[in-house]
C-alpha cells in the first residue's frame, strides 16, 4: 500500500503525468462557446422584443386621433359637451381628452353627454379646441382578416400590406425562377470553363449591388420603361410591377448560384449513362440532371422567395407609399417592409400606435421568412439524393 | 418485308433525331439568352446611373459672380477680408449676424466664406437637368430650348460626381450638396460593426469547427446561425431600435459616459447603428470563417496534436494562420454587405438632414445608402442626379473592397 504512494510522489516531483485541469484551455473554450452562444441571444432577443411589443400592440389600450375638438371650454363637473364640426364622427364609447378618460353615453348632433373621469382618471377642466382621442384596441383576428390598414382610424387589417408583399414577391419569383434556372443549367451543363469564368463574377457583381441602388434603378429605369410600354395612364409612377421585376433581377444571382451548385453536385456518371443510352445534351440536362438536383433547386427558390418577401429598399422607393388593397400590379401599393420604413422614417415616438404596429408587422414578417428558411433547409436535408 | 420494316423504323428514329437535335439547339439558345439577360441588366443598371450622373444643366444665378468681383479680382482669388465684405454687402444684417454667431468669421477659413457666398449670395438654382445620352445626342435642341424657356440661365455640362461632391456637406440645394457627412458616417458605422462582429464571429466559428462536440446544443447553435443569415435585414433594424436605441439609450446616447447632454440626447447614434450592422453581419462572418477553417487540412491538426500541442495552441499557431486569408475575404464580403445596408439604419432612425461631421460614436448619423435613398425619393430632378452620383461613389467603394478581397484571396491562397 505504501510502496505505490512513494512511487507516485517521486513521479510528481519530476514529471506529473496525471491529468491536470488546464485552466487556460478551459477559459478559452468557455469564451469561444459564449461567442457561439451569442447567436442564440440574438435570436431570443428578436423573438422576445418582437413578441413583447406585439403583445403590447394587441392587448393594450391605445389612442387614435379623431381630430374632433371640443368647441367650448369645460370645467371639471360639466357632463354635456359641445363638439366642433371638423374631424371624424364620434359615437358612444371611451375617449380621451388630455389625460382624462371620458365615456360618451349619448350623442345628439354636436352635443354629447358624457361620464367624466372614468377608468380612475381625474376630471379636470379643458380649454376649447382640444381634440378627442378615440380608444383603440387592435385585435388579432382583425389583424389577420381585415382588408384596411389605417391604425389611426382603428383599422388593423394586414391584408393590404400582405397582398402587396405577395404580389411583389410573386412577380419577382416569376422573373427570377425561369431566368435563374436557365442560367444555372447553361453554366453547369453547357458553358465552357472560360465562359463560366467570365459569367460567374458578373452574377456575383449583380448580387453585390446594394438594394438601394436597385431601388433607384427601378424608379428611374424600370418604371419609365413600363410606362412607355403599357401607357402612362395604365401604369402609375409608383407601382408594384416595377418593384417586383427589379427584385426578381436582384434575387436572380441567388437562384442561379445555389441551383448551379445543386446541378454540379450531380455525379458525372449519371450524365455519361444518359449519353451512352443516346440522349442528347438537352435531354440529359432536363430529364436526368435537373430531376436529380430538384431538391437543391426547390431550396434555392424558397430561399429566394424569403429574400423577396424581406426585401425593403426597392419597394420603399418604387412601389409607393400608402397601404392599398389592389390586385392591379400597375398601381401603387405599400408592402409590409415598405410600410415599416415609411413610418419609421420620421422621429418615431416610443409606445405610439405606429411604433407598436411595426413590431406586430415585424413579427409576422420574421415568422414568415423563418418558416420559409426552415422549410428550405428541411427539403435539402430530407430529399437530397445521395450518390456514392 | 422484314428489312422494309427495319428501314422504316430507322427513318423514324432518324427523323426524330433531327427534331431532337433541333429542340436541343432551340433550348440552348434560350439558356444562353437567359444568361445574357443578367449581363445586359448589369450593363443597363450601370448605364442608367452613369447617364444620370453627367449631363447638361440649366443653372440660373441669383447674382452674377462677375458682378461681385472687386477691382478685377474674381471671387475665387479674393482674400478673406474682401470675402467678408462681399458677404456683408449682399446678405441681410440678421443673416450676417447669424453666421458670425454660428462660428466667428475670424475662425473660419476663406474656403468656408467662399461657400457661404456661393450658397447665400450667388445662390445658383438648377432649373432643369438632362441625361448624358440626351446631352450628347440632342445638344442643339437642348441649347435652343434653354434659350427659349430660361433666358437668364446658363447651360453647362456638369459632372455631378466631382471632387466638390465628395468634399461638401449635405445641403438642401442639389448643386452644392455633397456626400462628405454620409461617407464619414458610413465609415464610422462600419468600423464599429467590424470591431464588434469580427472577433466574436471568428471566435464563434473556431468554437463550432474546432471545439464543439456534436451535441444537441451545438446543433441548435449551428441551425440558429444558418437561420439568422436568412432573417430580413429590416428585422435587425427593429431589433436595434428596441434594444440599442431604446433599452440601452443610456449607453448608446453617451449619457452614461458623460459624452452627451441627458436632456437632448437619444439613442439614435452612430454606435447604435454600428452595433445593429454588427449583429446583422455576424452570421455571415461566422459562416464564412467556418468555411475557411474547414478548408484547413486535417493533417495539420493531427501533426500539431502529435507534437503535444494543446487544442488552443493548435488553433492559434496552425489553424488561424492558415485560415486567415479565407477569414479576411469573408469579412470583406460581409463589410461590403454592411456598407450597402439601408433599411435597418432607416428603422433605427438615421438623421434625415445633418450638416456636421460625426465627431464620435455618440453623434447622430447618416450614411451613404441612406443619403441615396433620401435623394432618390425627392421629386425634384436634380436630386436624382446627385442620387446617381452618390450611387456611383458607393459602387466604386464596393468594387474597391471586392477587388481587395479577390486579390487577398489569390495572394494568400495555399494549396495542399
Amino acid at each position: 500500500m505504501s510502496t505505490p504512494t512513494t512511487t507516485q510522489t517521486t513521479f510528481a516531483a519530476g514529471h506529473d503525468l496525471r491529468r491536470r485541469p488546464r485552466i487556460r484551455e478551459i477559459t478559452i473554450k468557455g469564451f469561444l462557446f459564449l461567442c457561439g452562444f451569442l447567436s442564440i441571444f440574438v435570436t431570443t432577443g428578436i423573438i422576445y422584443e418582437l413578441g413583447k411589443e406585439s403583445l403590447l400592440f394587441f392587448g393594450r389600450q391605445q389612442w387614435g386621433n379623431t381630430n374632433k375638438q371640443i368647441a367650448v371650454a369645460i370645467d371639471a363637473e360639466q357632463t354635456v359637451l359641445e363638439l366642433g364640426t371638423q374631424g371624424a364622427s364620434v359615437s358612444a364609447g371611451i375617449y380621451r381628452i388630455e389625460n382624462e378618460i371620458i365615456e360618451i353615453e349619448i350623442v345628439d348632433g354636436a352635443i354629447v353627454t358624457v361620464q367624466r373621469g372614468v377608468q380612475n382618471t381625474q376630471a379636470t377642466p379643458h380649454r376649447a379646441g382640444l381634440a378627442l382621442e378615440e380608444e383603440i384596441r387592435p385585435d388579432v383576428v382583425e389583424f389577420f382578416t381585415g382588408t384596411e390598414w389605417a391604425p389611426h382610424l382603428g383599422r388593423f387589417g394586414i391584408w393590404p400590406l400582405l397582398n402587396a408583399t405577395l404580389m411583389v414577391s410573386g412577380i419577382a419569383i416569376l422573373v427570377a425562377v425561369p431566368l435563374g434556372l436557365a442560367t444555372a443549367i447553361y453554366l453547369s451543363e453547357y458553358a465552357s470553363s472560360r465562359a463560366r469564368n467570365v459569367l460567374k463574377p458578373i452574377l456575383e457583381v449583380l448580387a453585390g449591388v446594394p438594394t438601394v441602388v436597385y431601388g433607384f434603378f427601378a424608379l428611374t429605369f424600370m418604371t419609365p420603361l413600363l410606362r412607355s410600354i403599357f401607357g402612362v395612364d395604365v401604369v402609375n409612377i409608383y407601382n408594384v410591377a416595377s418593384a417586383g421585376i427589379v427584385i426578381g433581377i436582384l434575387i436572380l444571382p441567388f437562384i442561379s448560384t445555389v441551383s448551379e451548385d445543386a446541378l454540379s453536385a450531380v455525379p458525372r456518371s449519371l450524365r455519361e449513362a444518359a449519353y451512352a443510352l443516346g440522349a442528347t445534351r438537352l435531354e440529359t440536362a432536363l430529364r436526368i440532371v435537373v430531376p436529380a438536383a430538384i431538391s437543391g433547386i426547390f431550396a434555392a427558390v424558397i430561399l429566394a422567395a424569403s429574400r423577396a418577401i424581406g426585401e425593403t429598399m426597392v419597394v420603399a422607393i418604387a412601389s409607393g407609399a400608402g397601404p392599398n388593397f389592389t390586385f392591379n400590379p400597375f398601381k401603387a401599393a405599400e408592402t409590409m417592409t415598405g410600410h415599416i420604413v415609411r413610418i419609421s422614417g420620421g422621429d418615431l415616438t416610443y409606445d405610439s400606435l405606429d411604433y407598436n404596429s411595426i413590431f406586430a408587422i415585424g413579427l409576422f414578417l420574421f415568422v414568415t421568412t423563418l418558416f420559409l428558411n426552415v422549410i428550405s433547409q428541411r427539403i435539402v436535408r430530407r430529399f437530397r439524393e445521395v450518390y456514392e | 418485308m422484314r428489312s422494309k420494316r427495319r428501314r422504316s423504323e430507322f427513318t423514324e428514329v432518324g427523323s426524330k433525331l433531327t427534331s431532337r437535335h433541333t429542340w436541343g439547339k432551340i433550348w440552348l439558345v434560350a439558356f444562353q439568352a437567359a444568361t445574357l439577360i443578367g449581363v445586359v441588366v448589369l450593363t443597363v443598371l450601370l448605364l442608367t446611373i452613369i447617364n444620370k450622373s453627367f449631363g447638361y444643366t440649366a443653372i440660373e444665378n441669383q447674382v452674377d459672380p462677375d458682378s461681385l468681383a472687386v477691382a478685377g479680382i474674381p471671387l475665387e482669388e479674393m482674400s478673406k477680408e474682401t470675402l467678408i465684405e462681399a458677404l456683408r454687402a449682399n446678405v441681410s444684417a440678421g443673416l450676417f449676424a447669424r453666421f458670425e454667431n454660428d462660428q466667428p468669421f475670424d475662425e473660419r477659413p476663406a474656403s468656408d466664406l467662399y461657400d457661404l457666398i456661393q450658397e447665400w449670395v450667388i445662390n445658383p438654382a438648377v432649373l432643369e437637368t438632362w441625361n448624358l445620352s440626351d446631352s450628347l445626342l440632342r445638344r442643339d435642341e437642348i441649347a435652343a430650348l434653354v434659350q427659349q424657356k430660361y433666358p437668364g440661365a446658363e447651360l453647362q455640362f456638369r459632372s455631378w460626381l466631382n471632387p466638390d461632391f465628395i468634399r461638401s456637406q449635405q445641403s438642401s440645394h442639389p448643386e452644392i450638396a455633397g456626400v462628405r457627412t454620409a461617407i464619414l458616417g458610413s465609415l464610422w458605422t462600419i468600423f464599429i460593426a467590424i470591431f464588434f462582429s469580427l472577433p466574436v464571429g471568428v471566435a464563434a466559428a473556431i468554437y463550432l469547427q474546432e471545439y464543439a462536440p456534436d451535441s444537441f446544443i451545438n446543433r441548435i447553435i449551428q441551425t440558429n446561425i444558418n437561420n439568422l443569415a436568412g432573417v430580413p435585414s429590416i428585422i435587425y433594424g427593429i431589433l436595434g431600435l428596441a434594444i440599442f436605441v431604446r433599452a440601452f439609450s443610456m449607453f448608446t446616447s453617451g449619457v452614461a459616459f458623460g459624452a452627451a447632454d441627458p436632456a437632448t440626447a437619444n439613442g439614435r447614434t452612430i454606435i447604435s447603428a454600428g452595433l445593429t450592422l454588427g449583429v446583422l453581419v455576424l452570421p455571415l462572418i461566422i459562416i464564412n470563417a467556418q468555411e475557411a477553417i474547414k478548408a484547413v487540412p486535417q493533417s495539420l491538426r493531427e501533426a500539431s496534436f502529435a507534437l503535444g500541442a494543446s487544442r488552443w495552441e493548435t488553433v492559434r499557431s496552425h489553424i488561424l494562420p492558415n485560415a486567415l486569408p479565407g477569414i479576411l475575404t469573408g469579412s470583406i464580403l460581409a463589410v461590403s454587405r454592411a456598407i450597402g445596408e439601408t433599411a435597418p439604419l432607416v428603422v433605427i432612425g438615421a438623421s434625415t438632414f445633418i450638416q456636421v461631421d460625426p465627431e464620435g460614436p455618440f453623434s447622430k448619423f447618416t450614411s451613404l445608402p441612406i443619403q441615396i435613398f433620401q435623394w432618390t425619393v425627392r421629386p425634384q430632378g436634380a436630386f436624382q442626379n446627385i442620387a446617381a452620383a452618390a450611387s456611383l461613389v458607393l459602387l466604386i467603394l464596393l468594387l474597391t473592397l471586392n477587388a481587395t478581397a479577390i486579390i487577398l484571396r489569390n495572394r494568400f491562397r495555399r494549396s495542399y
